[in-house]
């Protein structure tokens, strides 16, 4: 098996996602809305997107180990940091951010982990990167970038400070 | 100024004692004692802990992950604030939970531990959570038990209670932060406190600065100090530069075996006032594993006073135990974490 990485432009995709989250924002689709990331790489999308939007309210961080559906499987995964969304959500629009958006089972979690914290009015999906191989009826409100990738194809993404992205190409040999 | 901490030599061919805690992946899936968990796991416990504290703090106090599985609760020996915090750490899992106190039912008409443990266990059960008066109890039920049974030990005779030594390690570092600059005291009965022997297993494994014990001859076990701990029976001298003061139950009935002269006297010497407080740090924090005996190991005042944290001892062991029952039910996940994406 060997391994090749494609380098793929962070910044250009993390561009593109802010104008369209603007450009809705600009025609009043959301109401004063909530930013909330997904452990970890959605963190570090969320924060330039906190940024970019100039928000108010703290950022609002979820880490949806306890609402996996691979408990059975593979057991408690080692988590990085608890969830803090110090901001109440009841009756709020909330842009969900996360960097990879493939099966749609991380997005459902964070989903049901944020009704557990109240009823909010509203919720968007933001991704950096959206790929084929969706398994739940999930897609992204906006996304910085669509890519098409084979089943040995996966999107990584590193950080926080300077973010990079890579596709990760796993071949046999 | 840290002290040695002398590990218990196991020889070379005996088998480990405490590798029944582990599968054959070398995930934790009893919780018996401390013994052989090591830093690692320990640090993973209280971080893993760490997540599951804030899930109390929110709306809805629930999470997902264990729905569909099913805990004993198995209560040879009377508890309240044990079973009851294992009772809404599992709920708080979404498990179903079973309380059984055995110390007034079954064997007392005659069943033996090992047919109460199999009707229990035809009933589906995935977790045992056991306290007994007989020390070794939960590790002969781990040793007995089907393999995707999990077995915690909620304290065994003087032997071991590890999810208290634990949550006191999460309340200690939650207050103090890193464990090498603190001194711990444990002070009074801690011949006959099997919390006391887990704590010195937990505070030792972190690598405490120091751990003291401070208490009367009559209440140490023999060759304490191999246990790793300086001996005190003076307070004054015992609580000096100490960050941390672990006041232990005063059992009565040890006043009836001839070991203390009187409650009066052990009050004067031992018991925690505001004036012994003032020994040691101003900013030192006061715990206590409960249930306290005020007047007699402590002051009033002292206990609810604004260095005390007995109460949030008590909430910390809701997601200590959480961390602990998640972890251990992890053991018979059926994939290989290590070759599926996230």
């Amino acid at each position: 098996m060997t391994q090749t990485d494609r380098p793929l432009p962070v910044d250009t995709a993390i561009a593109r996602l802010v104008d369209q989250v603007r450009a809705s924002l600009a025609q009043g689709d959301l109401d004063d809305p909530l930013v909330v990331g997904i452990h970890t790489g959605g963190v570090w999308v969320a924060n330039a997107l906190h940024r970019a939007l100039d928000c108010q309210e703290p950022l609002g961080r979820l880490n949806i180990t306890f609402y996996r559906d691979d408990f059975r499987t593979l057991g408690l995964h080692p988590q990085v940091s608890p969830s803090d969304l110090s901001v109440d959500v009841d009756g709020r629009d909330i842009i969900l951010v996360d960097d990879v958006l493939f099966t749609g089972r991380t997005v459902r979690a964070a989903m049901n982990e944020l009704f557990d914290y109240g009823r909010p009015r509203r919720i968007a999906l933001a991704v950096l990167y959206q790929r084929n191989g969706r398994e739940l009826p999930i897609c992204a409100d906006w996304l910085g970038q669509e890519l098409e990738l084979g089943d040995n194809e996966q999107i990584h993404v590193d950080g926080p400070e300077p973010m990079t992205a890579r596709i990760v190409i796993n071949e046999e040999t | 100024m840290a002290v040695e901490f002398v590990r218990p030599k196991i020889p070379k061919f005996a088998p480990d004692p405490w590798a029944i805690q582990f599968d054959d992946k070398g995930r934790l899936r009893h919780l018996l004692t401390i013994e052989g968990l090591g830093p690692q796991w320990i640090t993973r416990i209280l971080d893993t802990a760490e997540g599951f504290v804030s899930v109390t703090d929110r709306e809805i106090k629930k999470v997902p992950l264990l729905r569909g599985r099913t805990v004993v609760n198995l209560f040879f020996e009377s508890s309240t604030r044990t079973r009851t915090t294992f009772e809404l750490a599992a709920k708080r899992l979404s498990a179903d939970v079973l309380n059984l106190n055995l110390a007034t039912s079954a064997t007392k008409k005659g069943e033996s531990l090992l047919d109460t443990l199999h009707n229990i266990e035809a009933m589906q059960a995935d977790m045992f959570v056991i306290r007994h008066e007989e020390s070794g109890a939960a590790h002969f039920i781990a040793r007995h038990v089907a393999p995707h049974v999990s077995v915690l030990n909620a304290g065994d005779g003087w032997h071991s209670h590890p999810t208290q030594a634990l949550l006191d390690a999460f309340t200690v570092r939650r207050h103090k932060g890193d464990f090498a600059p603190l001194r711990i005291a444990i002070v009074g009965d801690v011949r006959h406190s099997r919390v006391a022997r887990s704590q010195m297993h937990v505070f030792n494994s972190l690598n405490v600065g120091e751990l003291r014990v401070i208490a009367p001859r009559t209440l140490l076990p023999t060759d304490v100090e191999k246990l790793g701990v300086r001996v005190f029976h003076d307070m004054r001298e015992g609580l000096k530069d100490v960050d941390v003061i672990i006041m232990l139950r005063l059992q009565r009935e040890r006043m009836e075996s001839g070991l203390l002269p009187s409650e009066e006297e052990f009050y004067r010497l031992y018991g925690l006032t505001e004036e012994k407080l003032g020994w040691a740090k101003p900013d030192a924090i006061v715990m206590h594993p409960g249930p306290a005996n005020r007047g007699v190991e402590i002051e009033s005042t002292v206990a609810d006073g604004p260095q005390s944290v007995i109460l949030e001892q008590v909430s910390n062991g809701i997601g200590v135990r959480m961390a602990v029952m998640s972890l251990c039910m992890s053991a018979s996940a059926t994939g290989d974490a290590s070759t599926t994406p996230p």
